[in-house]
């Protein structure tokens, strides 16, 4: 997963300027240009100081990983739609979703001349997989033979046959895995990084459509410069010069610097600006859902929520949000109700699944629903979601409040804790008391990175402690095909599963809200909300 | 004069070692787990929590990374923050950055407020007095973030006189608005406090005196007036040097400026303790150091409470 820590502090600031934004509305829009653009001209773009060092397996922040994702090429790379294309990759082939064998190009190097072979591979998982080397992402590793949370253990899953091919065994059939391969923590990496890692995590050297320009490239807390790698060859050769990515500490001043032509390309546009950003930008304007999933986790251990009775609650609570009203009022549109536990923009994602009707608002269904569970065991006390004040979630999560309290009769309020960490410790170590916020932003751009790592049995991210074995059945059988239409048939299944059980309640998805400037276009942003900048063309 | 420097700075020792302390217990006692918090949404492997709290020394108890911590600072080591930068570094780059931000805003409003409070003290209750004080009344009441967007939408956005944000290395051209941004607030101070002192020093015995012994007034108001109204202003403007290094987080965040107050504020919110307490320290050692200059600045402007001894 990715995080998105920026703006926390401009929450405080967002009425005021939204009442001083409001009036006005950026003028003169010169229609640009769409000749294939200046060669050489450096695109600007917004970003924020990376969290750790720029290692592969040790980002998993989305400061870091935009730039990662430009500086490395994986095994595969994702293109507007998510759909996996070979990059480093020759093939990837497999007959029972287990074992792997990869083919990759012959002849590539990393832009310090080292080779990108088989062990580049290989050995950057091996690192990226040993306990003691503490990575953030060490988890993705966790399918391979051989890994351990334990102790220090070698991945015995990988094999090196020669310079362009290697093997992978993974414990259990994993029908997506070719699919995770596009995402940072696959990334190859060279002989020089492992003799001192910390120095590499400063100035990385890659294999991508960029590189950094020169040693200290890396601007901590103002910016990094990546210039184009001549020796790419893989489908994302640049169209520019080169991307300058400018950190910024709240996205309020991101989005004053594109509006003032200091920028180029803008992926997250401030709460203050959602009222008026599609009129000051026009047809420059991006607003479309992201692989963002947002919800809030009620746990059955709580008392009332467990058993039937418990079901018949939570279906009874997710009937009484109107989300439709909360999205276009609360989020300005920037925020799509949810149909499923997935994002639209998913390959095999429907709004179409059998038991989607829980998600509607229908007052009436939800206080039946909430009537029977009294005869169960009469309700008492207050309901409350928990969340982090620090991230701007008071809003909805009042609005969701006072929707359950008109509908249901109940008393609900929101339970804000003044941090994300707190919250956070919180959920991890199962002493919080309510229901709280939860969401994901997917790695790669598959259905099974929304259900498995949540809803799983004794899955990581499993918060609430869900436990269903007919959804895991369905979880393993889709794993197990090599059919991706039909994996993605038994995912649907189990969603259908999760939408009588709602672990989760699911609220909206998330949408890129973003924009660019007059100066430069071709513009399309990917499935995880960042622009494609190599195919970004200027002047 | 040596020896009360010597005092002074012996002073500052157990200052020192309170402020790390305190600073360093609030951050400890910062609720919630900030390697959980590194993961985001994600719940990660407690095997890989346990990894990550050792790296950090957060696995031991306060006391002891209390002075982990401050045995590293006399070797020099005040460090590392979650991206592996050390802190001793981020020091360097940040500091350099609000000092000049605070320097240029403290000559903005230390140069225009005294000349209109002295200009206005001097013809009180005129049409021009009148104005600098609605003018400061306004400028007094208006929360400074709202100062700041609309001197960035108006200058940045519309009239393209300025660089919205702040560019990379943060040169002084870029500077200068959010330094003016800052300086408006404490400008209109510093116009009240002069304009109110050079009236009532006006007024005074010796001012009648120089009158009579026919001195002219070009000698008199700087030399007689200005020198003595200028105690209370001196003061302000310390203690504003002080506020402007540490307290400029918000003005720094609008204009994107690579300075203390972003920087610190982002290792807050991260709970990153070593990096807390080493901006808090550098702090309250600068904040020392210019009360000290302060203090010494006095004896010029008023011989009579030059220091004795």
């Amino acid at each position: 997963m990715k995080i998105r820590r920026i703006g926390i502090g401009a929450i405080a600031l967002a009425a005021a300027s939204a009442l001083m934004l409001s009036g006005c509305s950026a003028g003169g829009d010169t229609p640009s240009t769409n000749s294939g653009g200046n060669n050489s001209a450096i695109i600007t773009a917004n970003g924020s100081e990376p969290q750790n060092p720029l290692i592969p397996t040790n980002t998993n922040e989305v400061g870091g990983g935009k730039i990662l994702d430009e500086i490395f090429a994986g095994l595969v790379y994702y293109d507007a739609k998510g759909a996996p294309i070979n990059d480093v990759a020759e093939s990837i082939e497999t007959t029972d979703a287990q074992n792997y064998t990869i083919k990759i190009k012959p002849g590539l190097k990393f832009t310090n001349g080292d080779p990108v072979d088989a062990a580049s591979f290989v050995d950057a998982w091996q690192y990226g997989a040993l306990l003691s080397n503490a990575q953030l992402s060490s988890y993705f590793f966790e399918d391979i033979q051989g890994f351990s949370y334990d102790a220090d253990s070698p991945l015995t899953g990988l094999t090196v046959v020669d310079d362009t091919t290697f093997t992978v065994a993974l414990t259990s059939p994993k029908s997506d895995f070719p699919l995770r391969l596009g995402y940072s923590a696959f990334f190859p990496l060279p002989k020089s990084a492992f003799a001192d890692m910390a120095a590499f995590g400063e100035n990385p050297v890659g294999n991508g459509p960029y590189m950094l320009a020169g040693e200290g490239a890396w601007k901590h807390n103002e910016k990094i410069d990546l210039v184009v790698n001549p020796d790419y060859k893989g489908g994302r050769v640049p169209k520019n010069g080169g991307v300058t990515i400018v950190f910024y500490a709240t996205q309020d001043a991101a989005y004053s610097d594109l509006q003032g032509g200091n920028l180029d390309v803008l992926d997250a546009v401030p709460d203050s600006a959602y009222q008026t950003f599609q009129s000051d930008l026009g047809d420059r304007a991006v607003n479309q859902p992201a692989a963002v999933f947002q919800s809030f986790t009620i746990p059955s251990r709580l008392a009332h929520f467990g058993g039937e009775e418990g079901t018949l609650r939570k279906q009874a609570i997710s009937m009484a949000i109107n989300r439709e009203e909360i999205t276009k009022v609360i989020f300005e549109g920037t925020r799509t109700p949810a149909s499923d536990f997935t994002s639209p923009v998913i390959d095999g994602w429907s709004d179409k699944l059998k038991g989607a009707d829980v998600l509607e608002y229908n007052p009436d269904e939800a206080k039946k629903l909430w009537a029977e569970a009294d005869k169960i065991s009469p309700w008492s006390g207050t309901f409350q979601i928990a969340y982090n004040s620090d991230g701007g979630h008071q809003g909805w999560v009042d609005a969701v409040a006072n929707s359950l309290k008109n509908t249901l009769g109940i008393d609900a309020s929101g339970a804000p804790s003044p941090t994300f960490a707190q919250v956070r410790t919180a959920i991890t170590d199962r002493s919080i008391q309510t229901a709280f916020r939860t969401g994901w932003q997917a790695d790669y751009p598959g259905l099974f990175n929304f259900l498995g790592p949540i809803y799983a049995t004794n899955a990581g991210s499993n918060d609430g402690d869900y436990s269903n074995p007919d959804f895991d059945a369905l979880l393993a059988k889709g794993s197990s095909e090599t059919d991706v239409d039909t994996a993605n048939k038994d995912f649907q299944d189990a969603q259908e599963i999760l939408l009588k059980d709602l672990p989760a309640i699911p609220l909206w998805y998330s949408n890129v809200t973003g924009g660019y400037g007059t100066e430069v276009s071709n513009v399309t942003f990917g499935w995880n909300s960042v622009p494609l900048y190599s195919e970004i063309t200027k002047g | 004069m040596a020896g009360y420097i010597f005092r002074r700075v012996l002073q500052a020792i157990p200052v020192f070692f309170g402020t790390t302390f305190l600073i360093y217990f609030m951050v400890f006692a910062m609720p919630g787990d900030p390697i959980v918090a590194l993961f985001g949404d994600k719940t990660p492997n407690p095997a890989v929590i346990e990894q990550l709290r050792q790296q950090y020394h957060l696995d031991q108890p306060f006391i002891v990374q209390y002075f982990i911590y401050i045995g590293g600072i006399f070797r020099g080591d005040f460090g590392i923050s979650f991206s592996g930068e050390p802190v001793t570094q981020i020091l360097a780059r940040t500091f350099p950055v609000t000092i000049r931000l605070a320097i240029l805003a403290l000559l903005f409003q230390s140069i225009a407020g005294i000349v209109v409070g002295l200009y206005s003290g001097l013809r009180k209750g005129k049409l021009f007095d009148s104005s600098a004080l609605v003018v400061s009344l306004i400028l007094i009441s208006l929360p400074i973030f709202v100062i700041a967007y609309v001197a960035q939408y108006v200058f940045g956005v519309q009239l393209g006189l300025a660089r919205t944000t702040v560019g990379s290395g943060a040169p002084i051209q870029d500077l200068i608005m959010p330094a003016l941004v800052l300086a408006s607030v404490s400008f209109a101070q510093i116009v009240r406090l002069t304009r109110s002192s050079v009236i009532e020093t006006s007024g005074l015995d010796f001012v009648r005196t120089a009158y009579s012994k026919g001195l002219s007034r070009r000698r008199i108001v700087p030399v007689h007036i200005l020198r003595n109204s200028l105690i209370p202003v001196v003061t302000f403007l310390a203690t504003d040097f002080g506020v402007l290094l540490v307290g400029a987080t918000v003005t720094e965040g609008i204009f994107n400026v690579p300075g203390v107050g972003n920087t610190l504020y982002q290792a807050i919110i991260r709970g990153e303790g070593p990096t807390v307490v080493s901006f808090v320290t550098v702090m309250v050692l600068l904040y020392l150091v210019v009360n000290l200059v302060v203090d010494l600045l006095y004896g010029l402007l008023d011989p009579r409470i030059r220091l004795v001894k």
